[in-house]
């Protein structure tokens, strides 16, 4: 009754052992196989186009930097990839499937390295998706009197192409936050905090630092196609290169010190 | 083959497991026995290299965990009724699992079948009673066809029959030759299935013997169980 011959196929490629590969297959299926992931991105997707239509419709000034206020409508989103992010990990633990993931693949750095680059190439198709929607249905829905920017624009098409990039790695500090925290509540209070909350706290009690906060990124770096805007404006920005690399670095940090607890500790 | 050799675990001031050590041999049934809190799960997580132990080592077949090529491959392991994600199919928990071992997906068809899970296998899993969760842990520990199980505490929740079906099963398992270790805080369950008994206490050796060996030394198994026991949890 018990049905259980040996009828495992041996691996057919040279790989003799488990690794990146197989480690990113069991994410992709594991990422791709809640509804949850998918309801998140739509929403995502429809509400950031959303935003942007209404903030198209309602412009009201020709000279403004167009392109970065139609791409306004991200910080939502970005919540929603840093809950994302947050789930992927900690849902593990609260469930228990941490240990049969680790049974599976117990290369601890490989398992980590997997999740971010699953994690991270979904979030980077649908952030980039959401940042072109955003940009057509905002533009389209700009009274007659504008001049619609065009992608044809470098600084245009440089600005949709970050702000996309913006989603997977804010996703990916929330990736890294959870494998640091484990409590799937404590850690979306973190990354709420720390990108969103506490990071403008401090931009208001110290201006300079405040163009270091994930969100000041996003809108007055990352977005903007007519440099100096924020400045002219009487507060400091990066420029969008340095800008998306800060991003990148509070995400790396944060996988790199949660690649490491999840190293050390007991599972 | 499992061994453990002067396995000791610490959380805080509590010694969870101290100085353990056993072998589990192929081709039989070892029922793995303690009072609840004695230490058994936290053994298994350090043989499946889960747990770090603070002293000692645990191989399998003569490698640790982390160095097996395979390790679904050579090793199946439940360790808790419900690890997987509540909103995922049974199939779908099978087939992320599978993927890190090259398992094919029909194999994961023909596990769902031998727990008969095969007709709730697209059901979310956090849909289950405790006794389908359970058949889902053993379908995921029989997935990569391993010759040593793991299995901890697999009866909680199984009805009569269920309680029946895994012990058909893991007889069958070890008569195959594969090495199987069963965790159980009931004598009187583990006494009708396990060949040989290893028996700790607050974390410590009570007993590595046979079930027969161990009924003789008082007038029934459960009476020599519960004398180790009280001993060793004084």
């Amino acid at each position: 009754m018990t049905a259980i011959s040996r009828t495992i196929r041996r691996p057919a490629t040279g790989r003799s052992a488990v690794g990146f590969r197989q480690a990113a297959r069991m994410e992709l299926i594991k990422l791709c196989t809640l509804r949850s992931t998918w309801v998140t991105l739509l929403i995502t997707v429809g509400g950031v186009a959303g935003l942007a239509t209404a903030v198209g419709l309602n412009s009201k000034n020709t000279h403004g930097d167009i392109t970065s206020n139609v791409l306004a409508g991200v910080a939502p989103g970005l919540l929603a990839f840093g809950v994302l992010g947050v789930l992927a990990m900690t849902n593990e633990y609260s469930s228990g499937l941490i240990r049969a993931t680790l049974a599976a693949v117990p290369h601890r750095g490989t398992l980590m390295a997997a999740k971010a680059a699953v994690f991270g190439a979904v979030a980077l198709a649908v952030g980039e998706l959401a940042s072109f929607a955003a940009f057509f249905a905002g533009t389209a829905a700009l009274p007659s009197v504008f001049h619609a920017p065009s992608l044809s624009d470098p600084t245009v098409l440089r600005a949709v192409l970050m702000v996309g990039a913006a989603y997977p790695l804010i996703g990916l500090l929330g990736l890294g936050i959870g494998a640091i925290v484990r409590h799937g509540a404590a850690a979306t209070g973190v990354v709420i905090g720390a990108v969103f909350v506490g990071a403008q706290a401090l931009g208001a009690l110290t201006r300079s630092l405040g163009a270091y906060a994930p969100i000041s990124i996003v809108s007055d770096s990352l977005s903007v196609t007519k440099a100096g805007t924020a400045q002219a404006a009487g507060y400091p920005a990066l420029v969008p290169w340095a800008g998306l690399g800060v991003l990148a670095l509070y995400a790396a940090v944060a996988l790199a010190a949660g690649a490491v607890l999840l190293g050390q500790r007991d599972a | 083959m499992i061994e453990a050799s002067g396995l000791s675990k610490s959380y805080g001031p509590v010694r969870a497991v101290d100085n353990l050590s056993f072998t589990v041999k192929p081709g039989s049934v070892t029922g793995f026995l303690g009072p609840n809190g004695s230490g058994k799960s936290t053994t298994m997580r350090m043989i499946l290299g889960l747990d770090r132990p603070d002293a000692g080592r645990a191989t399998i077949g003569g490698q640790a965990y982390h160095d097996l090529a395979w390790p679904l491959r050579e090793v199946g392991a439940q360790l808790e009724a419900r690890a997987f994600h509540p909103a995922r199919s049974a199939r779908s928990h099978l087939r992320m699992l599978a993927a890190a071992g090259n398992i094919p997906d029909s194999r994961v068809d023909e596990v769902l079948g031998a727990v008969g899970l095969s007709e709730a296998a697209r059901r979310p899993a956090g849909k289950f009673s405790l006794g389908m969760s359970q058949r889902l842990g053993i379908a995921s520990a029989l997935l990569g066809d391993p010759g040593v199980l793991i299995l901890d505490e697999p009866v909680n929740g199984l009805d009569p029959q269920g309680v029946r079906w895994i012990r058909t099963l893991l007889r069958n398992l070890a008569a195959e030759g594969r090495t199987v270790l069963v965790s159980s805080h009931l004598i009187s369950e583990i006494a009708l299935v396990a060949d040989h008994l290893i028996v700790i206490g607050g974390g410590r050796l009570l007993a590595d013997t046979t079930a027969a060996d161990l009924a003789a030394t008082s007038g029934s198994i459960e009476d020599a169980f519960l004398t180790l026991t009280s001993g060793g949890a004084a």
